[in-house]
């Protein structure tokens, strides 16, 4: 990469590393201080999430005896579903009104712009596992307050982003936005789901360490491998 | 500055700019004016490295273009039609992003300067949902200038603006140009672009039809010229 | 107007000759199956049919990545057509596979993790061909189509093996009882060969199919190109 031009003004000439991690934390900050501000995304996504959940209930009889072993489907589709919500907005709101270009325009690297938005739509889903988790263990008197069950919803939130921010970049400049997203994320990322939903549903149950550490090597697995993939592919999703 | 050659864009199969030439010296206020779809906002998206060439060569400070759009972006302002903002932040919380992105140094007193500058100094804590369009436009204006760019790139920037805002910009621009930066602007108001540029460009059939530097044609001709470069 | 090629003609028929002595080796010179009886014979296209279907994502996932290096839009035409033929063979594998299971299992499905993957394989493909037709900018449309070529085809192989790992830990009663009856049996030479047999005709229907699939889309280029010159004039 040719060296930067230099600006007789006042630009900072640092390490691009700095730069960066800069504008990665920029954009982090904007969308939470657009969403802090607007609270649309959190609110459908909150919203969304409990009347899912909702459904759940009557639909699959969450009784007492079926809950152990149905808690974790339910949670994941709910992460799942109410996802889509979040990463579309999160795209919708930079393609639209053609701020993508703004960042475009940056003199950083595009993968900074693609972490930043990946980050940020982590941080969101994060907020909302953190909202959903304890109020389904108050809803059905389950703990899910378990160390190793933070983890899982970490990773797994991690896959989903990853592989979400890149297809969200695609999906959202269709005409077809809304209903392509799921379209195209679902496939993918059921890895993700399946080994999520094993990982929570062993640490309730109490399963043997190593089923566990099974389904953790795959999350882990998926997250490193897509977070290269998307790491190379983004760059061809927005240049012209 | 700017050095275009052979500039070929097509879209799928159509061609829309077919081997065009364009020179910009430095610290030169060029207007770029041509009937609609006629490729300015093309030409733009390309000196603005958000577009490819399809054939030819763009340099801008001697860098190539796309090659060398990395080092490129540090110099580059971009005016859009579009005013590139954050509704759901304030003008400051817009000015600071940018300003991070472009890792401005002194962000803060560079925001206040640029606040000041465009005039928004009172609406610095109003979101900019709330913001006129001509006023998101003077902010786009800061925005676009915040890192100091030694080339500035506007894209029709008067479209939408009543007469009032159009005359504050018009200021603004003034003051802007004036501070030795090169300066492109799209425009399909042929009167206004004569008046703010000392070059007046007629991009028509996808190459540069006329040049015509002010003073050496009455802005009365003008328009007579225009029609018959452009066909229209 | 190009003409076919030599090679085309040949290959058409050589494709055509093969399939009718596959036909014959399937139904007549492999033996008929112990436990399952001629059903079994389905396996020998269904088989087949994923075979293809997998390459043919394959072809995809790299012509998408060839394309993004080189922006030739050949290599997308490329990627497009084998999307559609890939399609309609992994189309038949899963339908053929429950032919298949029905008689044998007495289920038109089952969780096998291959054909559960395989019918992901084909909903990526239909994904893949909706993300095309909702984008109108033709340089747009390639280079998304390639992108999400090549980000699917990786998650296949991993989602096959989250399957299996799944089932491994419980595995799934198929109506005949036995988790592990996925169909089993031991191919006698004769079985073997028809089934190596039939492998080869159906990946040489395929690259027929894809040719035809390529010059096809070229053809529309030409005529659109035209057209647009003729307009345009």
């Amino acid at each position: 990469m040719p060296e930067a031009l230099a600006t007789p003004y006042s630009a900072r000439r640092d390490r691009p590393v700095a730069g960066y991690l800069r504008a990665i934390a920029a954009i982090v900050r904007k969308d939470l201080a657009a969403e802090l501000r607007s609270r649309e995304l959190l609110g459908a996504m909150l919203v969304f999430s409990l009347l899912l959940i909702l459904i759940f209930n009557f639909a699959l009889e969450l009784d007492a005896r079926t809950r152990q072993t149905v808690t974790a489907g339910v949670l994941w589709s709910t992460f799942a579903f109410a996802g889509t919500l979040g990463l579309n907005r999160s795209m919708a709101l930079e393609v639209d009104r053609g701020c993508l270009d703004g960042l475009l325009l940056a003199p950083v690297d595009r993968s900074a712009l693609f972490f930043g938005k990946a980050l940020g739509n982590l941080v969101f889903m994060l907020l909302v596992a953190a909202i959903i988790l304890p109020a389904y263990s108050a809803l059905y008197n389950v703990n899910l307050f378990l160390p190793g069950l933070m983890g899982v919803v970490l990773l797994g939130s991690i896959g989903y982003v990853v592989v979400g921010t890149l297809l969200s970049s695609m999906a959202v400049q269709a005409r077809t936005r809304d209903i392509l997203l799921p379209l195209l994320l679902f496939p993918v990322v059921l890895p993700v789901v399946i080994a999520a939903v094993k990982a929570t549903s062993g640490l309730l149950q109490a399963a043997p360490p190593e089923e566990i550490q099974g389904w953790i090597n795959l999350l882990i697995a998926y997250d490193v491998i897509f977070t290269a993939v998307a790491f190379m592919t983004f760059d061809y999703i927005v240049e012209e | 500055m700017i050095e275009v050659r052979k500039l070929v864009k097509t879209f799928g199969r159509k061609p829309v700019l077919r081997g065009l030439d364009f020179s910009v010296p430095e610290g030169d206020f060029v207007a770029v004016v041509g009937p609609n779809g006629a490729g300015k906002t093309t030409l733009l998206r390309i000196l603005a490295s958000l577009a490819r060439p399809t054939l030819g060569e763009v340099r801008l400070a001697g860098r190539r273009l796309p090659a060398e759009a990395g080092a490129v972006r540090r110099i580059l302002g971009v005016v859009s039609h579009q005013p590139l903002l954050y509704g759901d932040l304030t003008a400051e919380e817009n000015l600071r992003f940018y300003g991070r992105l472009y890792s401005v140094s002194e962000l803060e007193a560079r925001v206040e300067r640029v606040l000041e500058m465009v005039g928004l100094r009172p609406r610095r804590r109003d979101l900019v949902r709330t913001f006129s369009r001509g006023m998101q436009q003077r902010l786009s204006i800061g925005r676009a200038i915040l890192h100091e760019p030694l080339v500035l790139l506007l894209d029709e920037p008067h479209t939408g603006l009543d007469p009032e805002a159009a005359v504050m910009l018009d200021r603004l621009l003034g003051q802007v140009a004036g501070e030795g930066r090169t300066v492109v602007m799209t425009s399909h108001d042929l009167q206004r672009a004569a008046s703010l540029a000392n070059r007046v460009d007629v991009l028509a059939g996808g190459v540069m039809a006329a040049s015509v530097r002010k003073g050496e044609l009455d802005p009365e001709q003008l328009p007579a010229l225009y029609r018959s470069v452009t066909g229209a | 107007m190009d003409p076919m090629p030599r090679a085309l003609k040949t290959l058409n028929w050589l494709t055509a000759a093969l399939f009718v002595a596959a036909l014959y080796m399937v139904f007549l010179y492999a033996p008929r199956e112990a436990v399952m009886g001629d059903v079994q014979r389905v396996f020998y296209f269904h088989v087949s049919a994923g075979w293809v279907g997998a390459v043919a994502f394959l072809v995809t996932a790299i012509s998408g990545a060839v394309f993004l290096a080189r922006r030739d839009p050949k290599w997308d035409r490329l990627a497009v057509a084998s999307v559609e033929i890939g399609m309609v063979f992994a189309f038949i594998n899963i339908v053929s596979g429950s032919i298949w299971a029905r008689p044998v299992w007495n289920t038109w499905w089952t969780w096998d993790p291959r054909l559960v993957t395989a019918t992901i394989m084909e909903l990526i493909y239909l994904a893949y061909l909706m993300l095309r037709q909702g984008i109108e900018d033709p340089d747009r449309r390639a280079r998304f189509g390639s992108v999400y070529g090549i980000v699917a085809f990786i998650s296949v192989p991993i989602t096959f093996l989250s399957i299996r790992f799944f089932r491994t830990i419980h595995p799934v009663v198929i109506g005949s009882g036995d988790p592990t009856a996925e169909g089993a049996f031991d191919m006698t030479p004769r079985m073997l060969q028809a089934f190596m047999f039939s492998l080869l005709t159906f990946t040489l229907i395929y690259a027929t199919l894809l040719w035809h699939r390529v010059r096809l889309a070229r053809m529309t280029e030409h005529v659109e190109e035209r057209r647009m010159q003729l307009t345009s004039a």
